[in-house]
């Protein structure tokens, strides 16, 4: 080796050792932090190890009540959306439809406009009109409007790679439309609407603006939001207890992804030909 | 069981009719193949009675019920599937149940069953496997189990033995035979193999670009094809095809054409009536027909060059080139090597040849009242 290429391998492995630490802090930070009982914005290891943070935060009920309420939204909505979208996309898969691929495209293009923020007006006045301003509900349904497309995009491939032959063999067999459905193409497309269902919880957990929007009570409010009432008055953040309830939202998550890769892998799906 | 009735049945894709009109009675207890190559219409037929498609004109009755517009729940029929269609999730006790399942069959009963037609089929130790833990022969039996659990009018096979390996597809063949005439099932068997059809069939139905051309049994299709397309399509290697020319002369009709010389054929009345002088026939032979000309035998022979000699054991297929690129195969017994090369002369009985007009129909033999 001569020092040419020395010199380039101690570079690279320097710069990609820095940008790799720049990832990494903030986790470690996000490890020790919540066990620390003085935790500040420093990266510190706790001396000694606490659970007093905690403590405080199942202390708070309006947080604890947030964690909650994001469940009760995340659930909602997944159950909802994986339902519709599995109903919907085995109809648009399995229907000699003319134009549905367009269909398709234009209901994916403008989900990302009824979930962002561009829309937000006329959804808060369209939800106050049906009189469900500050309801679990109208956070569930608008949510589920706003994830259902993109649903239906994961799951189009799944089925598509389901034979016909299934469904056909089971009406040959006495099977009504319907029950061979249930029969035969649900269980077959579990792990698309697994996949579908994990992507919607996050999409619901993480979201901020509708519920923000939506909600009115602090008792209805989701962790999302929820989370700013660790910030002091003045905006300061008020960090040991911050982390601690960060820790506490990211566990979900966490679980799902665990779950979902031991039991089927992650790959990649939706409009890419695995 | 039951007998099965398709009345001036036609299917259009739009503008286009894949399954023209066609007629096919087929009485309780037969099993009628149809045969034909992929396009013909053939699987959409059984599909259209199945009551996976809808046909778009015509009616289909089975055991004498209406069931042209019947979903497939309601016409009581077993199919395998080319592909067996078994579901993944389901062992292979749960597959064969399916049909019982839905049905509301207690289960009891239903394992009961599942047990004795797993037994008749030799895959009753795996019943608590998956479907993708067995051989493609066991799934094949497996999907034949799932059809066969419930007591159906009437069965149909879709290709089934086409994606098992040639030694299975022979034994399968057999047992499907075998099965189907104890128990006295009506069955349906859609396939591109013509030794299926004439191995399994009570009649055969040939189909080609969504017509029926011929609806007889094995024999009569194999011995009277009704047109030049049925003589290729059966037999192998198929009848031998040569264009000649029809001269009249006081002594009859002789028949020409690049390498085939023949005595004028006498007596033959259809014939007489079928062809003018300069007419274009079609000379068919089958290959087990022709034999190597002795030195003077030759009134009735084709001469060309030789194209092949293949020893397969029993039997020797010599095929040889006509003037006009044609070939010709004879199916020659016998284990000792056939010693030809060069040019080569099959001589053959005119009594066994069958001869097509120019539309490619046949014309009625020599003994034949013809029909209309």
């Amino acid at each position: 080796m001569n020092r040419r290429t020395l010199l380039s391998r101690v570079v690279f492995s320097v710069c990609a050792a820095l940008l790799g630490a720049a990832f990494a802090l903030p986790l470690i930070w996000f490890v020790f932090a919540p066990f620390n009982a003085h935790a500040d914005l420093d990266l510190a290891f706790p001396a000694p190890p606490t659970l007093v943070n905690f403590a405080r935060v199942f202390a708070n009920g309006v947080a604890v009540g947030a964690l909650l309420n994001s469940l009760l939204q995340a659930f909602g909505t997944v159950l909802l959306v994986a339902a519709t979208a599995t109903l919907a996309a085995y109809a648009l898969a399995r229907t000699p439809l003319r134009g549905k691929h367009v269909i398709e495209y234009v209901l994916l293009l403008f989900s990302s406009v009824v979930s962002g923020s561009a829309a937000m007006v006329p959804i808060f006045l369209i939800v106050n009109a049906l009189g469900l301003i500050d309801t679990q509900l109208a956070v569930i349904l608008v949510f589920a409007g706003g994830l259902l497309p993109t649903a239906m995009f994961i799951l189009r491939d799944f089925i598509a790679s389901i034979p016909r032959g299934y469904e056909e063999s089971a009406l040959v067999a006495g099977a009504s439309p319907w029950r061979a459905f249930v029969d035969v193409v649900v269980p077959v497309l579990r792990p698309g609407v697994t996949i579908a269902a994990v992507w919607a919880f996050v999409q619901v957990w993480g979201g901020f603006l509708i519920p923000f929007v939506l909600l009115r009570s602090e008792q209805r409010m989701p962790a999302s939001v929820e989370i700013y009432s660790f910030y002091s008055q003045a905006g300061t953040p008020i960090v040991p207890l911050l982390a601690a309830y960060s820790a506490l939202y990211s566990l979900p998550v966490i679980a799902l992804y665990w779950y979902v890769n031991r039991k089927y892998g992650f790959r990649f799906f939706g409009g890419i030909k695995s | 069981m039951a007998s099965i009735q398709l009345d001036k049945i036609g299917k259009s894709f739009g503008a286009i009719d894949t399954i023209r009109e066609i007629d096919l009675a087929i009485g309780d207890g037969e099993f009628v193949c149809l045969l034909g190559p992929s396009g013909c219409g053939k699987t959409t037929t059984l599909r259209m009675i199945a009551g996976l498609e809808q046909p778009t004109r015509g009616s289909i009755r089975i055991g004498g019920r209406d069931v042209t517009h019947a979903q497939p729940k309601d016409r009581n029929v077993g199919m395998v599937f080319q592909d067996y269609a078994l579901y993944p999730h389901m062992t292979i006790a749960d597959n064969i149940a399916y049909p019982l399942k839905v049905r509301g069959v207690a289960e009891s009963q239903r394992r009961e069953k599942t047990r004795e037609i797993a037994d008749v089929l030799h895959i009753g130790e795996l019943l608590d496997r998956l479907p993708a833990q067995i051989s493609g022969g066991q799934q094949q039996r497996t999907s034949l189990a799932r059809a066969l659990v419930h007591p159906a009018d009437a069965f149909l096979f879709d290709e089934p033995l086409s994606n098992l390996d040639a030694r299975m597809r022979v034994e399968a063949r057999a047992f499907l035979y075998h099965l189907q005439r104890s128990r006295g099932m009506t069955a349906v068997y859609v396939t591109h193999d013509q030794a299926e059809a004439m191995a399994l069939s009570t009649r055969i139905a040939v189909m080609c670009a969504g017509d029926i051309v011929q609806y007889a049994p094995p024999l009569e299709i194999y011995r009277r094809p009704a047109t030049t397309f049925v003589a290729g399509f059966v037999g192998d290697p198929p009848m031998n095809l040569i264009a000649a020319q029809a001269t009249r002369s006081d002594r009859g009709i002789a028949l020409r054409g690049a390498g085939l010389g023949m005595s004028p054929l006498a007596s033959w009345p259809a014939l007489d009536r079928a062809l003018d002088h300069g007419d274009r026939v079609t000379v068919g032979v089958r290959p087990e027909h022709l034999r190597i000309a002795a030195g003077d035998d030759a009134s009735n022979e084709m001469r060309g060059k030789l194209y092949a000699n293949e020893a397969m054991g029993p039997e020797s297929l010599v095929t040889l080139c006509l003037d006009d690129g044609v070939r010709v195969t004879a199916r020659l017994f016998g284990d000792a090597p056939v010693r030809v090369d060069g040019e080569v002369a099959f001589s053959f009985d005119a009594a066994q040849i069958t001869l097509f007009d120019a539309r490619g129909m046949r014309i009625a033999g020599p003994g034949e009242t013809p029909s209309t």
